[in-house]
């Protein structure tokens, strides 16, 4: 195991209830996630000599699927719903409003880690319509003043 | 398990439902959950207990109700009544309202209105009214007794006739006939079989499945059960979002009750069929929706679609015959073979049997989640039930299948609604997201929207798609900036025609349709961001001197 993180257990024991299997290498994946947050250099080189496959395949697979990051996050993150509904009901001005509030783009972590912007294709939540999800609190029918005034409070930026 | 033990637990539930004078229904589906609902029925029963009326009155979560747009729903199923945008502050005052049965006027929910009486709920039936997390209830509700009835008194064929009956056909967009794709994959040679259950629900704007799956999980292993008994399969698997994480918990729940009662795993109500279900998370991929992308994805590799045939019927995961079928075609499965594939036939329209649960979203009254028989009108459905466009706005377009589908306006809106009719106005079933837009919605913009999706979601295996996505998602910025000409417009029709007919796979040859439908209905609003075209007589000219000279 890369150290003696008692997290890489838990990711050891993902792959040996698949057998070690090259096909459980997404499952896998999964468990780094919950575990560390995101999937570093290290991490995907283990996976890679666990299941024994190309570390090349590893990185393509990481790449691939939207919901694997390669970057820790922010402290705090937000995320903007851009499905459909929400895009029809104003999504796209919300995201631009905290864009430019806290200067970075979707995807990205502002300079301090304090804060991360992402979206979603789709939270589901349609009936409340435009939504953003903060810290795992899911904010519906919310407006550009009160996503800004939510996250500053939370990031702390207004202290 | 045995009959009389199924029985005897329905019996028992509903003995102990019995017992209770008052049913409080609190919805915990995503959707209330998010304006904290969970909250509501912790209030709600610290109420019935300061009341002393624990033994009188029950305090159930349960699943979707529909009407999510006025969420937190709490509903009172002794005495047919609905609260709506119920905060804990309220709880009191509904536990007070029991016993004069006058319902709280300020928080009162009309169930006689037609969002709610214009329902025919077949897949819905026991949203909203069991607890997703007790498999009891649905045994209670009539649940596995299909299963039962399938594996002790029909044989494999009599099940597939029975589903082919039905008329069904596959509810996650294609609409290919059910009963069609199970003979093909029971007629497959080979040792191992696969059932999938598509579970990843990537249109933006519809959230069916996952409401079925936080609702009344056991009806969908139920329904693949069924299928597995009908092709021969022991294994199966469910593909399920990452993102929808509330689903994936009571998906496991119910796998691991219904296991341990002995309604999955070895010799099923002591017949020879063995079937294992297993869930598997997506990543975040659309094109994984696709069956042979997510097969590839369940194998453990990046989901790109492979070239069909072979279909999955004959080689499918591993290499093995595999059926897939969407959340609700499963779902359909049990009342079907309880009720007889003719019941279900005599619902809905000649070539579209049944019903369809539809999202229902964006500028419209009443959001939320319908079940309604196909062949309803789409006026029906965005005005008597969706209670029309908010803000005395005008109707403008309904679009539906999400990035595969078209924008349909005004003029069809008395169109019925089913397989082909949607297909002859250039929009598509789809999974049944159904996003109502306003007058003030820009059509070129949701072009582009939809445009910018299937750009991003292409996953880069055919160049029509990748690189065609692109160069149309560029022409359309170029539209809305104002910088495009006729011919530019043109070209876009063109790379329309192109990736249409040459794509790999749905997300390819159905990326074009947002933008050749809003063409096809709204091209005056292209027209109107058009330039004047001043580099072709410049051209023009710089030829004819080329030609004097």
């Amino acid at each position: 195991m890369p150290s003696a993180d008692k997290r890489w257990r838990i990711v050891d024991a993902t792959m040996r209830r698949h057998g070690y299997v090259g096909n459980s290498l997404i499952e896998t994946m999964h468990t780094v996630q919950e575990s560390f947050g995101y999937l570093d250099e290290p991490a995907l080189r283990f996976v890679s000599s666990s299941l024994n496959l190309p570390l090349s395949k590893v990185y393509g697979v990481a790449t691939f699927y939207h919901h694997f990051m390669l970057k820790p996050q922010g402290e705090h993150t937000c995320v903007v719903c851009l499905g459909t509904a929400c895009y029809i009901k104003g999504a796209a001005q919300l995201l631009g409003s905290l864009e430019k509030r806290f200067g970075i783009k979707a995807g990205q972590t502002t300079g301090d880690g304090k804060l991360s912007v992402m979206t979603a294709r789709c939270l589901g939540s349609c009936g409340l319509a435009p939504a953003a999800v903060l810290d795992g609190t899911v904010m519906g029918k919310v407006g550009s003043a009160d996503l800004l005034d939510r996250v500053s409070k939370q990031v702390g930026h207004d202290r | 398990m045995t009959a009389e033990e199924l029985e005897t637990i329905a019996q028992e539930e509903r003995e102990a439902c019995g017992r209770k004078k008052h049913h409080l229904h609190v919805c915990m589906a995503a959707g209330c959950l998010s304006s904290c609902s969970d909250r509501v029925k912790d209030a709600l029963e610290a109420q019935v207990k300061a009341a002393g009326l624990e033994e009188h009155c029950q305090v159930k979560p349960v699943g979707c109700m529909g009407l999510c747009a006025a969420g937190p729903l709490v509903s009172v199923a002794d005495q047919n009544v609905m609260y709506k945008e119920v905060t804990p502050d309220d709880a009191a005052d509904i536990v007070g309202a029991l016993k004069t049965q006058q319902p709280v006027q300020r928080l009162h929910c009309r169930m006689d209105v037609p969002f709610f009486a214009r329902q025919k709920k077949i897949v819905l039936e026991n949203c909203g009214v069991i607890d997703p997390e007790r498999i009891e209830e649905y045994i209670a509700a009539g649940g596995y007794t299909a299963l039962h009835q399938a594996l002790t008194s029909m044989n494999t064929a009599e099940v597939i006739a029975e589903v082919s009956r039905s008329g069904l056909r596959g509810r996650g967009g294609a609409g290919y006939p059910t009963g069609l794709k199970w003979s093909m994959v029971a007629k497959a040679g080979g040792a191992t079989k696969y059932v999938i259950c598509n579970a990843d629900e990537g249109d933006p704007g519809a959230f069916m499945d996952r409401s079925v799956l936080e609702s009344d999980p056991h009806r969908v292993l139920e329904g693949m059960a069924i299928a597995a008994y009908a092709v021969g399969a022991s294994r199966g698997y469910i593909y399920v979002r990452a993102e929808y994480p509330l689903a994936v918990k009571r998906l496991k729940i119910a796998i691991r009750q219904a296991e341990k009662q002995g309604l999955l795993g070895h010799n099923i109500f002591g017949t020879p069929l063995s079937f294992e279900i297993d869930i598997r998370l997506g990543a975040g991929a659309y094109v994984c929706g696709e069956e042979t992308a997510l097969i590839a994805s369940i194998e453990g590799e990046r989901g790109q679609p492979r070239p069909r045939p072979p279909f999955p019927a004959e080689s499918g995961l591993w290499g093995a015959p595999t059926l897939i079928n969407n959340v609700e075609t499963f779902a359909n499965i049990p009342p079907i073979i309880r009720q007889g594939g003719q019941w279900y036939a005599a619902i809905g329209t000649e070539k579209s049997k049944g019903t369809k649960t539809f999202a229902l979203a964006g500028k419209v009254n009443n959001t939320g989640l319908i079940e309604v028989p196909m062949g309803i009108t789409l006026r029906e459905i965005i005005y008597d039930m969706g209670g029309g466009i908010p803000d005395g706005k005008k109707f403008k377009a309904v679009q539906t299948g999400g990035p595969s589908g078209g924008c349909i306006p005004e003029q069809f809106l008395d169109m019925p609604v089913d397989y082909d009719s949607l297909v002859k106005v250039g929009s598509i079933m789809g999974s049944g997201g159904m996003i109502i837009m306003d007058e003030t919605s820009s059509m070129v913009d949701v072009a582009r929207y939809f445009m910018e999706f299937c750009m991003t979601e292409s996953c880069g295996k055919c160049v029509p798609c990748r690189v065609g996505t692109v160069q149309m998602h560029d022409l359309l910025t170029k539209i809305i900036d104002r910088k495009a000409t006729v011919r530019d417009l043109a070209l876009l029709e063109e790379l329309c025609d192109m990736v249409r007919n040459t794509s790999l796979c749905g997300l390819g040859q159905n990326a074009p349709n947002a933008v050749l439908s809003t063409l096809r209905y709204f091209r005056n609003e292209y027209d109107e961001l058009l330039v004047e075209d001043d580099a072709e007589p410049a051209l023009a000219d710089a030829g004819a001197k080329e030609n004097a000279s």
